[in-house]
């Protein structure tokens, strides 16, 4: 358990600096010793991040490969971090994680594998202008989209 | 006995009213296909049916459970659905001539969508949507036609409906459609915003929104006062959120919030679409940028829910 909780602080923090130093994140910080708080706390990074990059596809910010990468970077961080904290009982109480993942905890991981191998992927192409960027982008964002749908289930 | 002369006499009356009640019920009860003359002469467009079937999800129901999304899906069916009334299962509507819908007319397709229909003349169950694509313009089905005529076919026969009694009664649809199915437009929208009416169109017909955003009575009658208001996820736990611009909907949002959701699955605080909406998304993302600000338009005025 210890060794989780460090890996929580170093994920979070990884996570947290990039997606801090990029985005204003105003969220409160997340309870260490609670996995379903640790693990939306790293979602709300992740969704910084997203924001970020989807403000240089809609044009509302120029495009900059250095904060591309930067973001893409700390939804890595996220993404390797992630499977650690969904432990078997935390599917209860104030979580919107599927009951599902604890059925099947292997398909569960393998799309956190796709995640963190397309946000890796994504860090390293470094494309060169938005033209480039944008199916970088939408790759990435597709992830968000498939695993929601298989995992994740809205309750408000 | 002149008293029981005269209540033998209204006896026959009341029965013969009866009987003409039952009958008119009946009638009232038949299937009814749409007048052939609405129609008649239309040339499909494909191209144009491509759009029409991704605002329509059709893929989303009748493609094989599991199938990977694809530019010109196999229509093979066998995704089943089960809800309080039994478990449905969607059939093969790709253009094979025996196994699937290949030998229909445009007049046969048009009476399934706009009128529940079937080809064989009996009542359609509402786990197909039609009570909200009978809001489909002619031309529309028309395009979608002749675009559903352009996918491949398929020979795959999936298993029927698992429905107990009296919900395996086609015929018992007749009172269901007399309550629920009522095209008339739900929300009112001024006559000169045409984005609006475009929105409108888009959402309460061939988008099906309700079906899955309203809540349902007890018969399964879409609640049109509390429309979009939110329902529960026919898929298991969880909801189907409230999307009227009310406190616990998506007043917040602005209408290029909206649109830009529809278009790529994320929300405002970049949380990012799931479940079911995920694949809607998906189709959405591929309509012109307009049809999006279009349903925006109209999300913004439907009646806030309390
Ligand atoms: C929510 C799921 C769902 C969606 C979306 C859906 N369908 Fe269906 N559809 C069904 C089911 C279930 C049936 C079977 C109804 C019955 O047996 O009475 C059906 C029946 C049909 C039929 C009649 C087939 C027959 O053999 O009688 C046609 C045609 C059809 N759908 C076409 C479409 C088209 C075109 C679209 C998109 C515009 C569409 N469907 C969208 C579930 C769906
Ligand atoms: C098959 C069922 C289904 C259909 C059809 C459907 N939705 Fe949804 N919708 C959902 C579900 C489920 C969610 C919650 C998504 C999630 O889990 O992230 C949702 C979410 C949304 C949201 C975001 C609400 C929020 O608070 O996050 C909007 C906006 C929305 N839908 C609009 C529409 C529109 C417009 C249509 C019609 C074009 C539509 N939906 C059709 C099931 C559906
Ligand atoms: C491998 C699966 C997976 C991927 C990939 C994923 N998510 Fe999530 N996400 C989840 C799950 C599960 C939850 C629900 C967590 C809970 O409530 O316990 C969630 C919740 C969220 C939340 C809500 C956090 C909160 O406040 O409770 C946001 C925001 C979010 N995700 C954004 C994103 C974005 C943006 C992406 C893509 C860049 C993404 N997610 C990719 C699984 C995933």
């Amino acid at each position: 358990m210890r060794m989780i909780t460090r890996l929580a602080v170093a994920a979070v923090a990884a996570g947290g600096m990039a997606a801090a130093a990029l985005a204003a994140n105003d969220s409160a910080p997340a309870d260490l010793n609670d996995p379903v708080s640790v693990r939306q706390h790293m979602m709300k990074n992740v969704g910084g991040s997203m924001k970020l990059l989807a403000g240089m596809v809609k044009g509302e910010a120029p495009y900059d490969a250095r904060v591309a990468e930067a973001a893409f970077r700390a939804m890595n961080n996220a993404a390797l971090g992630l499977g650690a904290f969904f432990p078997p009982g935390s599917d209860a109480g104030e979580t919107e994680a599927s009951p599902k993942i604890w059925q099947d905890m292997a398909g569960f991981k393998a799309a956190i594998g796709a995640f963190a191998r397309d946000t890796a992927a994504a860090a390293a192409a470094r494309p060169a202008d938005l033209d480039a960027f944008k199916p970088v982008f939408g790759k990435v964002a597709g992830n968000c989209k498939s695993c929601h749908e298989a995992w994740r289930v809205k309750k408000e | 006995m002149p008293g029981r002369r005269r209540s033998g006499r209204l006896l026959g009356a009341a029965a013969a009213l009866a009987a003409a009640g039952a009958a008119a019920f009946w009638l009232a009860t038949a299937p009814r296909r749409p007048d052939p003359a609405l129609t008649a002469g239309l040339q499909g467009d494909a191209a144009r049916g491509a759009l029409v079937f991704r605002v329509g999800g059709c893929a989303a129901c009748h493609a094989a459970p599991g199938a990977e999304p694809a530019e010109r899906p196999v229509l093979s069916g066998g995704r089943r659905f089960v809800t309080p009334f039994g478990t449905f299962t969607a059939p093969n509507v790709s253009p094979h001539p025996e196994a699937g819908i290949g030998a229909w007319s445009l007049q046969d397709f048009a009476a399934a969508m706009l009128r529940g229909v079937g080809r064989d003349g009996r009542h359609l169950y509402p786990a197909f949507p039609y009570v909200s694509y009978a809001r489909m313009t002619p031309q529309d089905v028309a395009d979608l036609w002749a675009w559903m005529r352009a996918l491949p076919p398929s020979d795959s026969r999936p298993p029927g409906h698992d429905l107990p009694f009296p919900f395996n009664i086609r015929r018992g649809l007749g009172l269901w459609k007399l309550l629920a199915l009522d095209p008339s437009w739900v929300v009112d929208v001024p006559a000169d915003d045409a984005l609006a009416m475009r929105g409108r169109y888009l959402v309460e017909g061939p988008g099906h929104c309700a079906e899955c955003h309203t809540p349902r009575n007890a018969l399964g009658v879409l609640d049109r006062a509390r429309w979009l208001q939110g329902a529960p996820n026919p898929d298991g736990p969880g909801v189907v959120p409230d999307i009227t611009p009310g406190p616990k909907g998506i007043g917040g949002w602005s209408e290029e919030d909206i649109a830009w959701y529809l278009e790529s699955g994320f929300t405002p605080d970049y949380d990012s679409v799931g479940g079911s909406m995920a694949e809607v998304v998906r189709n959405l993302s591929g309509l012109p940028k307009e049809d999006l600000r279009a349903i925006a338009a109209y999300l913004k005025a439907v009646p806030p829910s309390p």
